[in-house]
């Protein structure tokens, strides 16, 4: 596990470039904002794919677990993840 | 728990949103359902009927779609209080159907097991299968439902398919309640939730054997109305999360991903996906419709045929109305209408102007909404069930987030610009309580089509009468709708910041797939939505529009001179009383007067200042009314419809709150009068200050 982190490089959700595909490494805790995200799926381990930004460049649209989801630079760059 | 055989079932039906829980539930109960509100909310209640294959009757609640038990909106915290057997007027289910989308089975999952945790008997729909076909995804129904201890109904709600399986699994007397996952909670927080359920249920807050969760859903931290709690209840509850919270840290984030951990292992058993992921239509169709130079046509090209549709394909009905009711032109025809009617068969008299004036015409302000209420609506749930309207948010996000609202109020707002009324009803589909109530506030700034009238009158008395360029008139219009844009967008920012500081709403949407509308739903939603607004704005309407009418009618004056009525009656008097305050601004009492008229309705006052300086058929044609106010003097011989007072009116026909309809509509939606009056307080005493800040400013430079 150890390895694995130190190998690929942690990086904000809001980061991503489209169409990357990465795991949740981390959520801070305590976030009202996080715990619907979390809700919908959202949770340390989940597997992403950034699909793309909105026209105007905020908010993004991710795919996790068969769906799509949207949210806001806001929340995306409080959640830390890990390119696969 | 078997009821007895006459009392029918009460079943809730739940499910996220886009799982076709309301097609479901309208092919389980066909025509027999009705329609209402749930007390204190705007969320609709929605209750029918269906048999069982043996003819036993069961009642359905068709529970709004939600994400989850810890409720974060209106809609959330009605289906959380119904299936906890808290909300009002509605009795506790004694089963529920948990509607999944087969095609998203993970993510729908979530919501089912907290629900099989409540104790209840509980059958699950999968519906969609169709979709889950399509996409080569391969569910082993059997394996699921032995693993969830819960019967499992394959269902394609869209062509009723199933529908009599799931009856049977519904109408099974030996249901019991399901045993729920594996304990998905760290041993002490089970142990400070069953001792605060103990403290609770002493105080009497819970039942004893109530789920023990339930003390957390209510206290749901993102719902800050916490509908349905007590305050002194509200205390107890806060202190016991904050005890489990220190004693067990970030234990509500870990419980949410222990779920998933248990839905993600359920899941690898029962669901076989393709190998390698193809492009589904909604990828291809997004590709398009959320493209950045495409999306934006796509955009453009469905809001230009929404809004031709409400502004001139309801202008017809609309005329129609009017002429069936007060009497005017029908397809070519003149005609009486019911008001005509009324007076061949009246005596002139009190009674026949009560009738005629006041609830024939308060009927026809009702009902003239009807066509573009209607077509607004049809649009609404069209673009909400296929699926456009999360993607129409998504790309309105950015700018309306700007001032502190999200991309669902935008249009509700573009909608205001036909028309007030159906575009506060348009809010409903904001989830954010915070967001909708600040979209309600302002979208009346939006300059609806009744300002025109007046802006038409008004305007070309800011030029000269030899001297009309038709690009001034024009350039001044655009910058009228631009002045209550900005206006719009000003207070919305600025609630934000004050009123409703400090509240958190982040934008978290689920872009569905896309799929053909059910139109019977769609257009059963159309006409469920107009009737609650004939019955409940309706009735305030009319009873405001008699009000008017009385003020303008009593006490009676023995002239014949219409004008002299008017200044005789109560109205007539108001305008002397108010004169005061309309002087700053630079009009009389007449002007007062009319603007009183202008109270009920915005066009009011164009025939109000008709009758009032004697302009006969000011309502069709404006220009002999303009002449006469280009004479108008005050009393030391200036123009009182000077470039100064008319720049001031127009401003404050731009902002002030003169409409009865929007008022009533806006008291409905918001449940209390508190927000309307404070709606009518902001915007009409901007519209005063603003008018009286030109005029006074306008008069010194001219001077």
């Amino acid at each position: 596990m150890a390895t694995l982190l130190m190998m690929s490089r942690p990086t904000r959700l809001s980061d991503l470039p489209t169409g990357a595909v990465a795991t949740v490494a981390s959520m801070p805790a305590g976030q009202v904002a996080l715990t619907r995200l979390r809700e919908m799926g959202v949770v340390p381990g989940t597997r992403v794919q950034l699909v793309r930004r909105a026209p105007l460049g905020d908010p993004i649209e991710i795919s996790l677990r068969g769906s799509l989801l949207s949210l806001r630079a806001s929340e995306a760059e409080l959640i830390e993840v890990t390119l696969i | 728990m078997p009821a007895a055989a006459d009392t029918p079932l009460v079943y809730a039906l739940v499910g996220n949103p886009n799982c076709g829980k309301s097609t479901l539930f309208n092919a389980l109960t066909g025509l027999r359902q009705k329609v209402g509100n749930y007390p204190g909310v705007t969320v609709e209640k929605k209750v029918g009927e269906c048999f069982s294959q043996h003819g036993r009757r069961m009642t359905l609640i068709d529970l709004p779609g939600s994400y989850s038990l810890n409720a974060r909106s209106p809609d959330e915290s009605v289906m959380r209080d119904v299936l906890l057997g808290r909300a009002p007027g509605t009795p506790r289910p004694d089963r529920v159907v948990c509607v999944v989308d087969a095609s998203n089975l993970e993510r729908h999952l979530y919501l089912v097991t907290q629900i099989m945790e409540l104790g209840l008997p509980v059958v699950v729909a999968l519906n969609m299968v169709d979709v889950a076909v399509s996409r080569q995804i391969r569910l082993d129904v059997a394996r699921l439902s032995e693993r969830l201890g819960v019967p499992v109904v394959p269902t394609q709600a869209s062509i009723k398919k199933g529908l009599i399986e799931l009856k049977l699994a519904m109408s099974r007397d030996d249901l019991a309640a399901p045993p729920g996952l594996p304990d998905l909670l760290p041993v002490p927080v089970r142990g400070g939730l069953l001792r605060s359920r103990e403290t609770l249920a002493e105080a009497g807050l819970v039942r004893s054997d109530a789920p023990l969760l339930e003390p957390l859903y209510l206290l749901s931290s993102h719902d800050p109305t916490h509908y349905g709690i007590a305050d002194q209840a509200l205390a107890r509850l806060t202190a016991v999360r904050e005890q489990l919270e220190r004693e067990v840290p970030g234990w509500e984030d870990r419980l949410v991903a222990a779920r998933y951990d248990a839905i993600a292992a359920l899941c690898a058993e029962v669901v076989r996906r393709p190998d390698e992921a193809r492009l589904s239509f909604t990828d291809r169709l997004d590709a398009i419709l959320l493209h950045r130079v495409w999306g934006w046509g796509a955009l453009l090209l469905v809001l230009a045929v929404i809004f031709t549709l409400i502004f001139k394909v309801a202008e017809a009905p609309m005329g129609w109305i009017e002429a069936a009711l007060n009497g005017g032109e029908l397809f070519g025809r003149p005609i009486g209408g019911l008001a005509g009617w009324v007076e061949g068969l009246m005596p002139d008299g009190d009674l026949r102007s009560l009738i005629i004036d006041g609830a024939i015409a308060g009927v026809a302000g009702v009902l003239v909404f009807l066509p573009q209420i209607l077509i607004l609506f049809f649009f609404i749930g069209l673009l909400e069930d296929t699926g456009y309207m999360a993607r129409l948010a998504f790309m309105m996000d950015r700018l309306m987030g700007k001032v502190g609202l999200n991309g669902r109020s935008f249009l509700p707002i573009l909608s205001s610009y036909a028309c007030a009324v159906p575009g506060v009803m348009a809010a409903r589909t904001i989830d954010s309580p915070k967001d909708r109530l600040i979209t309600i506030m302002v979208a009346p700034l939006a300059s609806c089509s009744a300002r025109l009238p007046v802006y038409a009158l008004l305007i070309p008395l800011l030029f000269p009468p030899e001297l009309m360029p038709s690009w001034g008139k024009a350039l001044i219009l655009l910058g009228l709708y631009a002045l209550g844009t900005l206006g719009a967008f000003f207070f919305a920012w600025l609630f934000n910041r004050t009123l409703m500081k400090g509240v958190p709403t982040p934008l978290i949407l689920e872009l569905p797939s896309y799929k053909a509308p059910a139109l019977a739903g769609v257009v059963r939603q159309m006409a469920d939505r107009a009737w609650m607004f004939v019955r409940r704005a309706g009735t305030v309407i009319l009873g405001l529009s008699i009000l008017l009418w009385a003020a303008l009618t009593y006490p009676k004056s023995d002239d014949p001179d219409p004008a002299r009525q008017v200044e005789h009656s109560l109205a007539g008097r108001l305008g002397h009383a108010f004169e005061p305050l309309v002087r700053p601004m630079g009009g009389d009492w007449r002007v007062a007067i009319g603007l009183i008229g202008a109270q009920g309705a915005r066009e009011v006052f164009n025939s109000q200042l008709g009758v009032i300086y004697a302009v006969e058929g000011a309502e069709e044609d404006e220009s002999p009314l303009r002449d006469r106010l280009r004479r108008e003097k005050h009393p030391d011989g200036r123009p009182v419809y000077s470039v100064p007072f008319c720049l001031g009116l127009l401003v404050y026909f731009v902002f002030a709150m003169q409409c009865l309809s929007t008022v009533a509509i806006v008291r409905r939606e918001t449940g209390g009068w508190k927000w309307p009056l404070f709606q009518f307080a902001y915007m009409t005493g901007t519209g005063y200050l603003l008018a009286v800040l030109i005029y006074q400013i306008g008069i010194r430079l001219s001077a």
